[in-house]
């Protein structure tokens, strides 16, 4: 099979070069243009506060927010929010936040969330304000399945990191020392679809509900 | 699936006479159109948007091998893998070579129209595997056994009714009425599957070149569940869906959502890179692209290279008068609607599908929505043109065309011929038009012709102009 693959990329590049008109790839001068090229695409102009603008456009999807002072009151906000929407005393919490001091009667765990799971708690890495999204990362301190398995997603994101475009969103991930996560995830929203009958429904597949702790910069 | 696009002119017959599929394709239509026309008119810069979007197509296209081989290296460099396939065989045959080594029982699909392009699910289930399409719309058409009928909507020509019919045959009763509980019932099916699956196969919207990342945009979820939850994620892509950075990607994003469902963005959009990391507690352990020609390497070459431009949002069905009226399943293929008129003689070849180029009024409704302004009109005219070279139009239109053409270049014939015709005309002519005409009886089965008044244009054009 690999040697079949082979042949294949070998036939495909040739069609491609000699649809273009080559005999061979490019010039090494020419290529190294070609990856030095930083491209500056139009930007949608911007008038807002960028905290308003990303509370604007994520509430206009079904998403809720709630400002809280300190990182500190992640646990209590938490808890009303679960009390709220009549959840079990059971989260599945990204380690990130593991050092916080959670209800003595709940149940934590820092895992992989399965089915049984019905809340999570995040820390995500940025938001857009651009389209009012979340930016969050595969890692120890956040498995993906958090993002996506439990009915109700508890995400905190730090007033600060919140920034306009997507580009620079980019450049954070492009910052990170350990290069990209494997799984980068942007939320806008709880999970829609409405593939019957043009109907909206929420809660299709992900989460029924997405719920912002905007922690004060 | 089986190409049945000789068998347009019937089935579109009879999908107009479907009270059902009429019935859901007024609702989408209006929902469609008008979503994307607010969201056009609420960004300024979507003109701008539009024209740099198509010159960023066009830039990679022209460099297409050069993107492909960055994109290759920086797949290896993140771990995962890259394979190459000329064809649908060849595509079919890497992705069961994969399922079979990992021993797969289930497979987890997640929306990929390449996936349909190669007939991945037949050949799947033929070898004992269980497909399993979690995109809510291919879920509603697995269970009908039908292919979609819309490239972002494939359910779009079911009605509520229909689909509650489906659930109940399949997962049992009660039957469910609402669309809450509709979704609900497929969340709650699906989950299992999600869990239990083995490969997990999604398509890819962009193929990043930066990082070696594929990213995929959906609504529901669905994608990311499957390709989370199982051992092995493929991605199936065309070779032409390569961007070279995050940023160029954001060029794209920027239109898609709004062109597709008239969302300013979808809810999720993904950005997948290699398997697992070592201190990961979620994600596949063996990451895959699989990247397809077939046919696409060929179009670069020629005259349709800006079809290769597409990508993928279905803004010119949602705005083509023949689409909204005879569905997508007339199209008897994979991809329907504008796109797929051009797209389906230049893969399955232009003598399986010699009426789409034709069943178009070119009114150019198409191009004018489309985010990388693709000529829609002027591919469909040029694939008129290649099928009246190779002679498959049909014997007596061709003839005709000869006819005609000979008159034309002979203005004093053609000019007495007019007359005539006007004359005749006007003496068939009862109560001010025509009902029955000769050799033109597809015309005037469905419609009237006003009788003319008597003169020719040209006559009347010179009578004003002596006054």
């Amino acid at each position: 099979m690999m040697q079949t693959t082979q042949n294949s990329r070998d036939a495909i590049f040739g069609a491609i070069r000699s649809a273009l008109k080559r005999s061979g790839p490019l010039p090494d001068a020419r290529r190294a243009e070609l990856d030095a090229n930083v491209p500056q695409h139009t930007r949608p102009a911007q008038d807002e506060n960028l905290l308003e603008r990303f509370i604007r456009k994520f509430e206009s999807r079904a998403g809720t927010v709630q400002h809280i002072a300190s990182r500190a009151e992640i646990p209590a906000a938490v808890e009303a929010y679960r009390a709220n929407m009549n959840l079990p005393h059971r989260a599945a919490v990204g380690a990130a936040l593991k050092d916080l001091i959670w209800p003595a009667d709940w149940q934590v765990h820092h895992n992989r969330a399965g089915t049984e799971e019905l809340l999570s708690v995040s820390l995500c890495i940025a938001a857009i304000a651009e389209t009012g999204s979340l930016m969050l990362g595969a890692s120890a301190d956040s498995p993906t399945t958090h993002n996506f398995v439990p009915d109700d997603h508890v995400v905190v994101l730090e007033a600060a990191s919140i920034v306009g475009y997507f580009e620079e969103a980019w450049a954070i991930l492009r910052q990170r020392s350990e290069g990209m996560p494997r799984a980068t995830n942007i939320i806008s929203g709880p999970s829609r679809t409405a593939d019957v009958e043009q109907t909206i429904q929420l809660g299709a597949h992900g989460p029924r509900r997405v719920h912002v702790l905007i922690v004060a910069a | 699936m089986e190409i049945r696009s000789k068998e347009f002119k019937s089935r579109a017959v009879f999908a107009i006479h479907d009270a059902s599929l009429q019935q859901a394709m007024g609702k989408a239509r209006d929902g469609f159109v008008g979503k994307r026309a607010q969201q056009a008119a609420e960004l300024p810069e979507f003109e701008a948007l539009r024209e740099e979007a198509k010159n960023l197509k066009n830039h990679i296209l022209e460099n297409l091998d050069h993107y492909l081989e960055r994109y290759e290296d920086a797949v290896k460099r993140a771990g995962g893998h890259v394979h190459w396939a000329r064809d649908a065989q060849e595509a079919r045959a890497v992705i069961l070579d994969i399922c079979k080594r990992v021993n797969a029982k289930t497979v987890t699909k997640g929306k990929s129209m390449v996936s349909e392009e190669i007939d991945l699910n037949e050949a799947l289930i033929e070898h004992g595997m269980e497909v399993v399409e979690t995109d809510l719309g291919e879920y509603i058409i697995q269970l009908a056994n039908e292919p979609p009928s819309h490239i972002i909507a494939p359910a779009v020509h079911k009605t509520k009714n229909q689909v509650s019919d489906l659930f109940e045959a399949a997962h049992g009763g009660p039957r469910k009425t609402e669309v809450a509980d509709l979704v609900n019932e497929a969340r709650q099916v699906l989950r299992e599957k999600y869990f239990r699956a083995d490969v997990g196969i999604t398509g890819g919207n962009f193929l990043i070149a930066e990082t070696g990342s594929s990213m995929i945009v959906t609504n529901e979820g669905n994608g990311d569940l499957t390709q989370t939850l199982a051992k092995v994620h493929i991605v199936t892509s065309g070779i032409e869906r390569v961007v070279p950075t995050l940023d160029d990607a954001t060029l794209f994003l920027r239109l898609l959502a709004r062109s597709a469902t008239g969302q300013e963005t979808e809810t999720y959009t993904t950005i997948s890179t290699g398997p697992r990391r070592a201190t990961d507690l979620d994600g596949p352990e063996e990451y895959h692209v699989v990247l397809v020609d077939n046919g696409r390497s060929k179009m670069l070459a020629g005259h349709f290279r800006d079809m290769l431009r597409c990508i993928r949002c279905g803004a010119c069905m949602n705005h083509c008068p023949v689409y909204g009226s005879v569905g997508g399943h007339a199209y008897g293929w994979v991809y329907p609607g504008p796109m797929g008129s051009v797209l389906t003689p230049l893969i399955k070849g232009l003598d399986n599908a010699y009426d789409l180029p034709n069943a178009c009024t070119l009114n150019g409704r198409c191009a004018s929505v489309c985010p990388v302004k693709i000529p829609l009109p002027d591919l469909l005219r040029e694939l008129r043109h290649l099928q009246h070279q190779q002679e498959l139009s049909p014997v007596m239109q061709r003839r005709a065309l000869k006819a005609w053409r000979f008159v034309a270049t002979r203005p004093k014939l053609y000019h007495a011929g007019e007359w005539i015709a006007v004359r005749v005309l006007k003496l068939l002519g009862r109560k001010g038009s025509i009902r029955r005409l000769p050799f033109a009886q597809a015309w005037t089965d469905v419609r009237d012709l006003p009788t003319p008044e008597g003169q020719t244009f040209l006559q009347r054009w010179q009578a004003q102009r002596g006054k």
